[in-house]
């Protein structure tokens, strides 16, 4: 307070001066609390905005990538890892028997209705292609990479003989959907094309 | 806080003197942890774990500055850097394996002193905030840990960051936007170690700040005691120097001894092998775990294996793991019996030995492998986890009969207290 600190302020009703109540009510003083105040907070906003958008991924963190995988050598069973966006890619040439697993289910539609994340082999896949099951090899629970694509995985794909992740326990089907544990996600599909019969491009 | 009978600084020698006028800070240590500050006569052995726990955090930060001049942290080469100051360092194994070591044992020291709290009803009034500012502790040590322990960028360093920044992915619409922003970038990386490096430089002396705030509203109401029964006059109490500061040294010396054998005879007992793996985003390590000191809060993060009121089970999971500490933040207002220690409360103890073993369940959990019946029972064991702290304890708190509490301090220390008798009358 002004008085306590023992400085000289003219009354408010005084009539003249910094204390002068003018028209509305509003003292000179007052306006120029606010205004500082608001300035000072203003001020304080704009500077956390870049202490806190400076750590958002950066320009060469989020410049466009995109990867091409030549399919030629991967047999029908077999799946390869690749690297996309500093991500694991799982890339994987389905058997007729594991195609078969996967429509099983959609064409199944008591059997389709308690999937967790529902789609179709077909709506995962490319038409004419749907052997070749492109996703993420990212875990939709935590961000592991589940079992099943590396070499010598076959065997730790899993109840649903698509993949398994060894961290919580999520356990995907042969469309890559997950089917039980803790996942919420199918992995997920990337944008890709096929630039010839044997060769896809991600991203 | 001075009970009127403490004894009140009085420098002798002319510096003192003069040093007093200007800057009183050897008043302040006098009165704060010198023999001005008058404390409980009858304090057992749990409650030497804070001072340890302060001695915990000053050899992180003393073993973790010197290790920040060897250390590179880039992710190119800060696994390399690691080894170099195991392999080439004057003593870089030894200030390693004490720090890794150090973090650890600060753990077990931190949890003995939180369920000394639990046991003797530290958290109640008038000493909630001492109890609150030492949940915030307990998380910013969390965090302190996952972090320093990201910065080797072995396996186990790198699936750590992962797997811990997913958490964030579980809520709903920005989580995958906070994950992105907390790693800069989509899965762990430069930026990543960058910014952990930063951060765990940094938060162990915003700890200090808090363990300064902690032992100031520690010093209002001055320590409480194994009897709960506040204390009533002079024949209470004891000056802190000599008394707890002898009996605080010797077990600063016996935590030395198993602080020395951990170092110097089983370093890497507690860490795992995995870490000596440099970090391959391509690979997840068969079975990854984090340290023994979260495995409980693991389990609970873990048994959400399904939707639940259609909360997905991971969000549920996060929340529940994050819930198994924000809840202590409740204690003192759950727990309404007036009487504070166990010690007088038949009911109440059992059910705090039932949690102890509840939490040491959840922990084997937590270090088992995603499989039944491990999912059962970190299941069962969270939802008693629980219970104990939103049924059990509310209700137990409102139907025991506790036993009777000894009139003072003294009478329980000596089995009678003429003086407070009399003080009572008068
Ligand atoms: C860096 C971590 C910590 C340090 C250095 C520290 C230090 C201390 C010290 C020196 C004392 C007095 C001696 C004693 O009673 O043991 C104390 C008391 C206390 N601490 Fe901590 N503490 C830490 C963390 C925590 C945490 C995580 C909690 C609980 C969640 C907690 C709860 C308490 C309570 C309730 C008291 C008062 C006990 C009483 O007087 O009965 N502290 N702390
Ligand atoms: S990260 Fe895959 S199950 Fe948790």
């Amino acid at each position: 307070m002004a008085q306590d600190a023992g400085i000289d302020t003219p009354a408010a009703d005084s009539g003249s001066g910094d204390g002068a109540l003018e028209s509305g009510g509003v003292r000179r003083r007052d306006f120029i609390n606010i205004a500082a105040v608001s300035a000072a907070g203003i001020g304080g906003l704009a500077v956390l905005y870049p202490l806190i958008s400076q750590m958002a991924p950066s320009a060469d963190v989020l410049a466009e990538a995109t990867t091409e995988i030549d399919l030629a050598a991967i047999q029908p069973g077999q799946a390869i890892k690749a690297l996309f966006h500093k991500q694991p890619l799982f890339v994987r040439n389905l058997t007729a028997e594991e195609i078969k697993k996967a429509t099983d289910v959609d064409n199944n539609p008591a059997e389709f209705a308690t999937l967790r994340d529902p789609a179709t082999l077909a709506d995962r896949t490319k038409p004419g292609k749907q052997n070749w099951l492109i996703t993420a090899g990212v875990c939709t629970h935590l961000g592991c990479v589940p079992l099943g694509a590396g070499p010598g995985e076959e065997m730790s794909r899993g109840a649903f003989g698509g993949y398994f992740c060894p961290c919580h326990g999520s356990t995907y089907d042969t469309a890559a959907r997950i089917r039980k544990g803790p996942a919420p996600r199918n992995l997920e599909v990337p944008p890709y094309e096929f630039t010839s019969d044997t060769v896809v491009k991600i991203g | 806080m001075s009970f009127p009978w403490a004894k009140q600084y009085t420098p002798s020698h002319p510096a003192m003197v003069w040093l007093d006028e200007k800057l009183p800070l050897p008043r302040l240590i006098y009165g704060a942890v010198g023999a001005g500050y008058e404390v409980p006569r009858n304090l057992n052995y749990m409650y030497n774990f804070g001072f340890m726990a302060g001695l915990c955090l000053m050899i992180q930060i003393v073993t973790g500055i010197v290790l920040a001049m060897h250390f590179a942290p880039n992710s190119a080469i800060a696994f390399d850097s690691t080894e170099h100051i195991m392999r080439d360092v004057n003593w870089g194994w030894m200030l390693r394996y004490g720090h890794s070591n150090g973090a650890a044992l600060f753990f077990a020291v931190i949890y003995l002193h939180i369920f000394r709290g639990f046991y003797y009803g530290s958290y109640k009034a008038p000493r909630e905030m001492i109890w609150l500012l030492g949940v915030v502790i307990f998380l910013l040590m969390m965090a302190t840990a996952f972090m320093g322990y990201v910065l080797p960028w072995g396996q186990m360093s790198y699936w750590a960051a992962q797997v811990i920044t997913g958490f964030f992915t579980a809520f709903p619409l920005i989580g995958d936007g906070l994950k992105e922003w907390l790693l800069g970038g989509f899965a762990p990386d430069n930026a990543t170690l960058n910014r952990f490096f930063s951060l765990h430089f940094l938060l162990p002396f915003v700890i200090l700040g808090v363990v300064i705030l902690h032992i100031w509203s520690l010093h209002i109401p001055g320590s409480s005691n194994p009897t709960g029964v506040e204390v009533k006059t002079k024949a209470d109490t004891v000056p802190f120097h000599p008394y707890y500061t002898a009996k605080d040294g010797w077990t600063v010396g016996v935590f030395m001894v198993i602080y020395g054998l951990f170092v110097f005879y089983m370093p890497n007992s507690m860490g795992h092998p995995d870490n000596y793996i440099p970090a391959n985003p391509m690979q997840t390590p068969a079975h990854i775990v984090p340290e023994w000191y979260f495995w409980p809060f693991y389990a609970i993060l873990r048994s959400f294996t399904q939707p639940l009121l259609f909360i997905p089970g991971k969000l549920m999971g996060v929340l529940a793991m994050f819930a198994s500490i924000l809840v202590w933040f409740f204690m003192p207002w759950l727990d309404k019996s007036p009487v504070r220690s166990a010690k007088f409360r038949p009911l109440y103890r059992k059910f705090f030995w039932a949690l102890v073993i509840d939490v040491l369940v959840l922990g084997y959990c937590g270090v088992s492998p995603p499989e039944q019946p491990y999912i059962l029972l970190a299941q069962l064991a969270t939802i008693y986890y629980f219970a104990h702290f939103f049924i059990i304890v509310p209700l137990v708190s409102s139907i025991e009969r506790p036993e009777p509490l000894p009139f003072s301090i003294t009478e329980a220390v000596l089995g009678h207290d003429g003086q407070a008798a009399l003080a009572a009358k008068g």
